[in-house]
């Protein structure tokens, strides 16, 4: 019996483990390049702020956190897509609508943080249900039906904060036109709460988002491995046609995912709008953070609790980045992160060099041997 | 010594936990046909793939021509002149066949392809040998018989002058395994040595000039086949006697479980019907078999039956449980009807129940695609095997799977149906062999306890031991009073295993046969349409079955 137990211990896994493991240390490396040559006198001394700016203080690390928050829920939105076969690039329509909810609960129906926040979770999710809808009834590409969605959730967002007077800073006394209230102003009790781990760690941006983000994680990752619902989702993501042919119900489940998916990228928005140190900014362009979620769940191999450990070394990384100025410009500091960011998102492509071989042996196969114990074990059993 | 083109003298390759090939020996003499027999899963692809330089072997050398030799890679294999037909091609889909043939060795005058060249040379290979293909079809467009040339074609335009086959007779029709097999005789004839995988004694018998034996990756021995019997063969590959025909007694038919009448199903490849107004009956207790040519729509009927498409029109009822009412088109979409029967009969609800009513009413299905429909490759062994059952409260609590009793159902199911895999029940069902995923279908279907059972050939690719033990299963289902529809192409197992035989040609059932009163060649003559019971047989067919 124990040896059964050993051998049910899964490479893939670890596999996936070690394969962002060395996409993240060729982007680093990479990111070292890219100093070196950019200005090599301050280079050395960047690198490390780059790699140890997080852990440098404790404001710093409350930084990371903040920032991992949304960046974990845009990443569980696009994992759980890829997990049912679904390439949800429209988190950030979903992740600005639901942020955008969020904030109209919040300062124009002066409503407190959580119904907020369930309010940016039905935003999201009714943002991800039209692609699911096309996708299964239509057979329109999601890609396609969610890129133009995110155009339409931020001139739609534009449009609407702009014509209610209410939501703009400049009602409360604010200066600026183009921006929505500041929540501390607008509504207090809409802000996430900080139960004191904001004077704990000496940071006005800590709050308990990164624990909600988790938690959704956590649940995610439950759905996927623990229930039914997720046992017919990945059928449908791993092999369409055979879960048709188990009678499973796969328009249904096409959409449920596209639902499920939006709802996560829409918390993001909530948690993000509503810590109250951000301002949603009438802008024409769209929101990066629905963009991040794209590497997050890549260099996380879709796994949800990878996500948080994924989103937290993108967030990382960026307060690394950050804490490289003044020697290096602001845009400098974006490329270099965006270079180690999508290196280290070729954890799919590390994956499939690490597993090449065995996979190699499959296609060659056709007929994988046995293990030589086993067929004996297995005739004496049936003799007797 | 120099009789031996190429010698593999004690190789042994082992993956985790598994030795794949034990010290196995197998020499190939100049312009043979040498025969690898052995199991799925027996070691045979492995040490075809060490040979062509896809793995490295921990222990044993290989030599050419006397000459010990190292392959690295299949372009060592290639300078060596050894060439490789895989059982699923590798062919690229949207080149046409002659730009596959000469890929990776394209003739060219500074970087210019030489496409005439080209052509003349694939055009005289392919007359030369007969080897009949068009070369500027493309490969998606084209059977699989004729990728199978296109496959021959690349070793002879490459020079190869030992030639590996490894199962080329799974995916091919009868015609076309004699054809290869001449084509095979003829390489021999040259001078060129080819070594043959497989797992069917028929071919070997009538082909084969030598056969190594391997079991469970260890070399069982080698004979001239001239010396040798089917009886042997199975009995070195299996290591016991194999019961080539299945023992049973009379059939008992009870009552109809199945009633199909006037089932027309569309095409997707053309526009006319691929099944056209079929009608029969399945009873429990039976096993009836539509027997046909491929591509006569018995796959299009099976669809239409299990679900997985929509008929145009018919009734199909399972223990008289109304699982399709279609009326024909013109009868549901009539204007400005006025008499009372029209109305009556629109007013009929049209009925095409989903799958997973059609599974809980009792029908099983093993598909013909056993990777595209039968499975979830990227799941794991017990995954798959409740594939249809994870939603019953034996399984799930609440909408949470419960993983323990999932594991022990699996086990059981392993150990019953002898389920081989390298890990159990987590094994990924991807990495299993093609036999142990069959006989997981097979466990998972008849475990269901089915009142109805639709097998599409459910054999197909495997060994002699594994398909007498999924006949015996067949027939032990069929004697628990299930009604069992097989679809098979293969005329042995039609007429071994079958009650009753219903010939399938251009989508009509043609005959209707008591395989203890017919002959494969009067079988032949009506799969190739050139006879059929005449008209009215389909009403008279339901009158025989009634009795």
């Amino acid at each position: 019996m124990s040896e059964k137990k050993k051998r049910s211990f899964r490479l893939p896994n670890m596999t996936s483990f070690f394969a962002s493991m060395i996409s993240i240390g060729i982007g680093l490396v990479f990111g070292l390049i890219l100093l070196i040559i950019l200005n090599p006198e301050a280079s050395g001394e960047a690198f490390v702020s780059l790699i140890s700016a997080g852990f440098r203080s404790s404001d710093k690390f409350a930084k990371v956190l903040y920032q991992a928050a949304p960046l974990i829920m845009t990443g569980l939105s696009v994992a759980f897509a890829f997990k049912t076969g679904l390439f949800n690039i429209g988190a950030t329509g979903q992740y600005t609508v639901g942020g955008a909810f969020a904030l109209i609960a919040a300062i124009q129906l002066q409503q407190p943080w959580y119904v907020c926040l369930i309010l940016a979770l039905i935003g999201g999710a009714f943002w991800g249900l039209f692609p699911g809808l096309f996708k299964a009834y239509f057979n329109v590409n999601e890609v396609i039906t969610s890129i133009m969605f995110n155009w339409i959730a931020m001139f739609a967002v534009n449009l609407t904060i702009n014509n209610l007077p209410m939501m703009l800073a400049k009602y409360w006394g604010g200066a600026q036109m183009d921006r929505t209230a500041n929540l501390a102003q607008a509504n207090p009790s809409a802000l996430i709460p900080r139960l004191g781990l904001d004077e704990l760690m000496n940071s006005n941006y800590m709050n308990i988002s990164i624990f909600i983000a988790i938690l959704f994680a956590i649940v995610a990752w439950i759905i996927l491995s623990k229930t039914t619902f997720g046992y017919e989702l990945k059928a449908c993501g791993f092999n369409r046609n055979a879960s048709i042919y188990a009678g499973i119900n796969a328009k249904r489940n096409i959409v449920l995912s596209m639902v499920i998916s939006g709802a996560f990228a829409g918390v993001g928005g909530g948690l993000y709008f509503l810590a109250g140190t951000g301002q949603y900014t009438l802008l024409k362009q769209l929101l990066t953070a629905g963009f991040n979620g794209i590497p997050v769940a890549l260099l996380a191999s879709s796994h949800p609790i990878g996500t948080i450990f994924s989103a937290l070394f993108v967030s990382y990384i960026q307060v690394g980045g950050d804490a490289m100025q003044p020697d290096f410009v602001k845009e400098i500091i974006d490329i270099i992160i965006s270079v180690i960011i999508y290196l280290a998102a070729f954890a799919l492509l590390m994956r499939e060099l690490l597993t090449r071989r065995s996979m190699l042996a499959h296609d060659a196969e056709g007929d994988t041997p046995l293990p030589p114990a086993d067929p004996e074990e297995k005739s004496e059993v049936s003799e007797s | 010594m120099n009789d031996y083109v190429i010698e593999m003298l004690n190789i042994t390759k082992e993956f985790p936990g598994i030795r794949a090939n034990d010290n196995v020996t197998l020499r190939l003499k100049r312009g043979e046909i040498h025969a690898l027999l052995g199991e799925n899963g027996a070691g045979k692809s492995t040490l075809m793939s060490v040979l062509f330089g896809l793995y490295q072997p921990e222990n044993g050398t290989i030599k050419k021509d006397g000459e010990v030799v190292r392959i690295k890679d299949p372009n060592d294999a290639n300078a060596l002149h050894i060439g490789m037909v895989h059982q699923h091609f590798k062919l690229v889909e949207v080149f046409t066949v002659l730009e596959n043939i000469i890929l990776g060795v394209e003739p060219n005058k500074m970087g210019f392809l030489q496409r005439k060249e080209a052509r003349r040379k694939v055009v005289e290979l392919s007359e030369r040998y007969g080897l009949k293909v068009d070369p500027d079809a493309r490969i998606e467009d084209i059977s699989v018989g004729m990728q199978q040339r296109v496959e021959i074609l690349k070793m002879l335009y490459r020079e190869n002058d030992i030639l590996i086959f490894d199962e080329p007779t799974a995916v091919l029709t009868p015609q076309e395994i004699d054809e290869l097999m001449d084509i095979m005789r003829s390489f021999a004839a040259e001078g060129k040595s080819i070594l043959f995988i497989t797992h069917k004694l028929n071919e070997i018998m009538a082909v084969a000039d030598r056969c190594t034996v391997l079991r469970k990756g260890k070399c069982v021995g080698t004979v001239d086949v001239k010396d040798t019997s089917k009886q042997e063969l199975s009995r070195m590959m299996v290591g016991r006697d194999v019961e080539f025909v299945v023992a049973k007694d009379p059939a008992k038919p009870g009552e109809t479980v199945l009633d199909v009448e006037n089932l027309t199903v569309p095409s997707k490849l053309h526009k006319n019907n691929a099944v056209k107004n079929v009608s029969f009956r399945v009873r429990a207790g039976e096993i009836v078999c539509l027997a046909g040519i491929e591509g006569n729509g018995q796959t299009e009927f099976v669809y239409a039956l299990t679900g997985l498409e929509k008929p145009v029109s018919g009734t199909i009822k399972l223990k008289n449980e109304c699982i399709v009412r279609l009326a024909p088109r013109g009868a549901r979409r009539r204007r400005g009807e006025k008499t009372n029967a029209a109305a009556k009969e629109r007013a009929v609800k049209q009925i095409n129940a989903p799958i997973r009513a059609r599974s809980k009413l009792g029908m099983s299905h093993i598909p013909e695609d056993r990777q595209k429909y039968g499975l979830v490759l990227d799941y794991t062994l017990e995954e798959n095997l409740v594939l249809e059952r994870y939603y019953e409260p034996d399984f799930q609590n609440k909408g949470f799977i419960r993983k323990p009793e999932v594991r022990a159902y699996a086990e059981k199911l392993i150990e019953q149906y002898d389920i081989r895999s390298g890990q159990g029940p987590v094994t990924t069902a991807r990495s299993m062999s093609g036999g142990n995923q069959q006989k997981a279908i097979v466990a998972r279907e008849i475990d269901k306890e089915p009142e109805l059972l639709v097998a599409v050939q459910p054999t197909r690719g495997l060994d002699v031991g594994a398909i007498e033990y999924i006949h015996k299963q067949l027939v032990a289902e069929r004697d628990r009073g299930r009604a069992i529809l097989l679809v098979s192409l293969e005329l042995d197992e039609v007429m071994n295993v079958s009650d009753r035989i219903l010939v399938m040609y251009e989508g009509e059932i043609v005959g209707e046969f008591d395989p203890k009163k017919t002959t494969v060649q009067e079988l032949g003559l009506y799969m190739a349409g050139a006879q059929r019971t005449q008209a009215g047989s389909s009403s008279e067919r339901k009158a025989n079955s009634d009795v």
